[in-house]
């Protein structure tokens, strides 16, 4: 019986178990050094937080796997032989396999910061980041402020986290307005404010210059670079980003660059070997999207995909159109198809902020075609399924504007702003775009009726 | 703020403190009149009747002693009577744990009560109900402030030993239960309690109180006070608030008001939207003088109503809207478990085996309601006595009463609630109601309601499974983008609420596509969604 060895029991490797097993009887083993059993990694900020346990963060029961016959092995894979198929552990200890899946996911980043390597300074990623915070933050008396470094989707969460034990944080933003880099001018802004709403010392634009530390090797103060202030400091996060975990396959016969290098089959080029999830780096970008993304759902139709080829239908990873979502502390946040930062050549731009600074759409278009792009959506859930038919069958912003009922997906009896939207719209475009009433049968529809 | 909180926190306390207290403090003196009254109406044994008129008649006695000695009084006289060559078994008083005490002794106690708080009845509400409500008001309002912009806080409730089982919850728990044995099995020992809300009583519907009158009374202030937390927990939530509203009020009004009312003009009562098996005891009193059938035009309407409702009303709105309708928008169950079982929610396993434990159970109890049911109209319609013999020394009524034991009381109450602290706020709705059963299988084989997946948007965080009441696994569908139509949802939208990334909605539509197992999620490969979907 072929053998599957997984490293990595994050989404992406489980989600290609789960889908070998449905597929086929081969024998699947799932290496992790992390924790025994798969969890969301998503949710660890929700076990700081005190919302849930960590076991909550497991999406299934301990007899799931023996009932799929998935093995777990819990070991620190040091090197790949893969001459021999061969994987050689850290307690040196050698596991066979016929075919390897490499899944490893993720690690943050660190740019060499002096003091990066000192008692309480951490990232946010792996359940042992979690468990040092609870050591190091567990409330407001053992630390007395907290800061973060890096403004991206991560840092806010801590943010978040350490806001919930009412302990003080300064979050350290290079760009010159939060995540300005993938979110557009007014939505940045309107993420600013709801952080210092939250009252979280800000400061945009500045960088880490070094972490200090105490008699004992703990962090103790931290100094910004473009003004030389030094703020006093329990805790620090470094949340700038993050990187595929793949150090130990530098030196194998493995192709990598900044992630190991796959191509369309996610296949690397050892004839047995393939890579999914963040881990993986394509050849050539698919469509707009990056070579490396580190993306949830990304890792899981890498899954998904892998799996058919594994079983005998070998199937090209094609994701279709670009979405995604995250939560800013009290907003929620959906984007569906592309909004750049800035307004490439030939778009337009739509932008809608209600009163009370907490809800806004931001809608990207064709200038001359009227053809619809994207959407960024704050505060105001909408439907996937809407959007992704439109983007397929490539409508206007018009027949979106319209429409606009179909694609709401906040829960009953909210208040609904699309009139407005769509006054605002007409007001600024002089067209008379008039709103349809929501129609369960075009919602539920596969195809697209006007 | 904090300050504010502790205050309210103290007060309530103090309320609950005095209530429970006033247990321990109650005396009473039976006077030759209310003994003679008592005894006329429960008593024929002469020889209890001579040892009760020497021993408490007349006398100062706390309500411990003269509940002691009249059940005493009751084995001695037992003894005697059993002992006489001809027994006469109406003689015989059958001292039995949950029956003696609420339905032989407590009528005397309530009757004979004296003391401090039978006389300072208005003061007394105001010591007990009183400042527990302002505390509790207090307490809540504060977080207003204190937990921060309107938004989902469900910051340390994890982390805390009244919302994690500690010693807190464990404390609550032993409150509760002990609260609801007394309740339904102990009523003389509540007597100053009783007494506390005997004023509202006689306003409303001109008798005085009684422990059921105290139980709905405590029943309506405490989803009140909890109410107002959940206004204040969901206020960015138009869903909470509106539900939270409409069951607060279906409980206030028809569950509490409309039937004391009813009483005030003579008519039986009746909530109205209490249905049956739920209501189990719908057709117990058909032919008897005083059933819904023999009280004029207004009884027959009820009677009829109760009947609709069950086989027209629940049905065809658990098509339309789900169970929801009932279940967190009406019913008092419900209501109670959204509002002061809401700190609870997350106590519910989701395990798979509590999941198989649940199907056995409630299935067996609307089993249990349908065949006690049928037996109750089968002696009505062949004319049977329901305390005669049908089969292995049972009677219609044994069945009855066991049911009304071990469901009605031990289940639904001591149990369903009793227990929020530790097994979550729907352990009755979950595991026993037979109603909930019953628009189950309609909600799950025919119903337009379902729990809306976003496409592929799910990051298996399990807030959604976390915080759901009912103990679904929410997540497990919602990571594959699967709707959730299971039978036991009873629609508290707050899986859609926690969810951070918009992924649930409740909804009602065509009931085409319903329905939708998927293996792959909207997002991938078209081609390959249809291959893997659609085989």
């Amino acid at each position: 019986m072929e053998h599957i060895v997984i490293i990595g029991n994050g989404i992406s490797g489980v989600t290609a178990a789960r889908h070998i097993r449905k597929l086929s009887d081969k024998k699947i083993t799932i290496i992790s050094a992390e924790t025994e059993y798969f969890f969301s990694r998503t949710a660890l900020m929700y076990v700081y937080m005190g919302h849930m346990k960590f076991e909550h963060t497991q999406p299934y029961e301990s007899w799931f796997w023996k009932k799929n016959s998935i093995e777990l092995k819990q070991a620190f894979v040091k090197t790949i032989d893969t001459e021999n198929n061969k994987l050689v552990f850290a307690s040196g200890e050698d596991f066979s396999y016929d075919k390897l899946i490499i899944a490893t996911g993720s690690k943050p980043n660190k740019f060499g910061w002096p003091g990066q390597d000192l008692n309480g300074v951490m990232g946010m990623y792996h359940k042992q980041d979690l468990e040092n915070l609870e050591k190091f933050a567990p409330d407001n008396k053992t630390c007395k402020r907290a800061v973060i470094v890096g403004g991206g989707l991560i840092g806010i969460e801590m943010a978040e986290m350490l806001h919930s034990r009412n302990i003080p944080v300064t979050f350290l933003v290079r760009e010159t307005s939060f995540w300005n880099g993938v979110l557009p001018a007014q939505e940045s802004e309107l993420i600013n404010k709801e952080i210092l709403n939250n009252h979280i010392d800000l400061r945009l634009g500045v960088n880490l210059q070094e972490i200090k530390s105490d008699a004992n090797g703990n962090a103790s103060s931290i100094i910004i670079k473009e003004t030389g202030e030094e703020i006093a400091c329990n805790v620090v996060g470094l949340t700038a980003g993050v990187s595929p975990n793949i150090d130990f396959i530098k030196d194998s016969a493995i192709e990598t660059g900044r992630g190991v290098k796959v191509n369309r089959f996610l296949e690397t080029n050892i004839n047995n070997i393939y890579a999914i999830g963040d881990c993986a780096e394509q050849h050539e970008a698919i469509g707009e999207r990056r070579n490396i993304e580190a993306v949830w759902y990304t890792g899981r139709m890498m899954g998904e995909t892998l799996a058919q080829t594994i079983c005998g239908n070998p199937t090209e990873y094609k994701p279709g159109h670009w979405f995604n979502s995250a939560k800013f502390m009290d907003i929620e946040y959906q984007t569906y198809g592309w909004v750049w930062a800035k307004p490439k050549e030939n778009e337009a731009r739509f932008y809608w902020e209600s009163s009370c600074n907490k809800k806004a759409i931001h809608i990207n278009f064709d200038k001359n075609t009227r053809q619809f792009i994207g959407i960024n959506t704050f505060g105001i859930r909408m439907r996937h399924p809407f959007f992704d038919k439109v983007l397929t069958n490539k409508k206007s912003i018009d027949y979106v504007l319209e429409h606009l009922a179909d694609a709401n997906f906040d829960p009953e009896f909210y208040k609904l702003h699309e009139p407005e939207i769509i006054a605002k719209f007409n007001k600024e475009n002089n067209t008379n775009i008039k709103l349809k009433k929501k129609s369960w049968k075009r919602i539920f529809s596969k195809t697209l009726n006007a | 703020m904090k300050t504010i909180k502790n205050i309210g926190l103290i007060t309530a306390l103090i309320g609950f403190f005095i209530f429970t207290a006033s247990i321990f403090t109650g005396t009473n003196n039976v006077t030759q009149e209310i003994f003679n009254t008592w005894t006329s109406q429960n008593v024929k044994s002469d020889y209890f009747i001579n040892k009760a008129q020497q021993e408490i008649v007349g006398k100062e006695l706390s309500t411990f002693e003269l509940s002691s000695k009249i059940i005493a009084i009751a084995k001695e006289s037992d003894a005697f009577e059993k002992g006489q060559e001809n027994i006469n078994w109406n003689k015989i008083i059958k001292v039995k744990w949950n029956v003696t005490s609420k339905n032989f002794v407590y009528p005397l106690v309530r009757a004979s009560a004296t003391g401090w708080v039978s006389k300072n009845q208005g003061l007394f509400f105001f010591l007990t109900f009183g400042l527990a409500i302002i505390g509790g008001v207090l307490a809540f309002g504060a977080d207003y402030k204190l937990l921060g912009p309107a938004g989902i806080k469900n910051n340390g409730i994890f982390q805390h030993s009244a919302t994690n089982r500690g010693y807190l919850g464990m404390i609550a728990c032993i409150y509760f239960v002990a609260f609801y044995m007394l309740l339904y099995f102990y009523p003389n020992y509540l007597i100053n309690p009783i007494l506390s809300v005997n004023q509202i009583s006689k306003g409303l519907s001109g008798n005085g109180s009684s422990q059921w009158f105290l139980y709905g009374f405590m029943y309506c202030s405490v989803m009140t006070v909890f109410a107002i937390r959940m206004f204040i927990k969901y206020r960015h939530n138009n869903y909470q608030l509106v539900r939270t509203s409409v069951v607060l009020f279906f409980q206030v009004a028809f569950a509490f008001l409309i039937p004391e009312i009813l009483v005030a003009f003579n008519m039986p009562w009746f909530d109205f939207k209490n249905a049956w098996p739920l209501d189990y005891d719908f057709f117990f009193d058909l032919g008897k003088d005083w059933s819904l059938m023999s009280q004029g035009q207004v009884g027959l309407f009820m009677f009829v109503w109760g009947i609709v409702l069950t086989l027209v009303i629940v049905p065809v709105m658990v098509y339309f809207y789900g169970k929801r309708w009932y279940c967190s928008w009406v019913c008092g169950c419900g209501g109670l478990a959204e509002t002061l079982g809401d700190p609870y929610r997350q106590l519910s396993s989701k395990s798979l085996f509590s999941w198989k434990v649940e199907r056995w159970l409630i299935h067996g109890v609307l089993l249990f309601a349908t065949l006690m049911t049928a037996l109750t109209l089968y002696i009505f319609f062949a004319e049977i006595e329901s305390w005669k013999e049908l089969a292995f020394g049972i009677t219609a009524y044994d069945v009855q009463s066991s049911y009304g034991f071990l469901i009605g009381s031990i289940f639904s109450g001591v149990i369903g609630t009793g227990f929020y602290p530790i097994l979550g706020n729907r352990v009755w709705c979950r595991f026993g109601c037979p109603l909930a059963a019953y628009m189950g299988f309609v909600q799950r084989f025919k119903s337009r309601f379902r729990i809306t997946t976003n496409g592929g948007q799910c990051i298996s965080c399990g807030n959604c499974s976390t915080y759901c009441e009912q103990g679904i696994d929410v997540r497990a569908y919602a990571q594959k983008g699967e709707n959730i139509v299971r039978s036991s949802c009873v629609g508290c939208g707050v899986c859609s609420a926690v969810c951070p990334r918009g992924v649930l909605k409740l909804e009602n539509g065509p009931e085409d596509g319903r329905i939708n197992p998927t293996q792959i999620l909207l997002g991938n490969d078209v081609d390959l969604m249809e291959l893997v979907n659609e085989k």
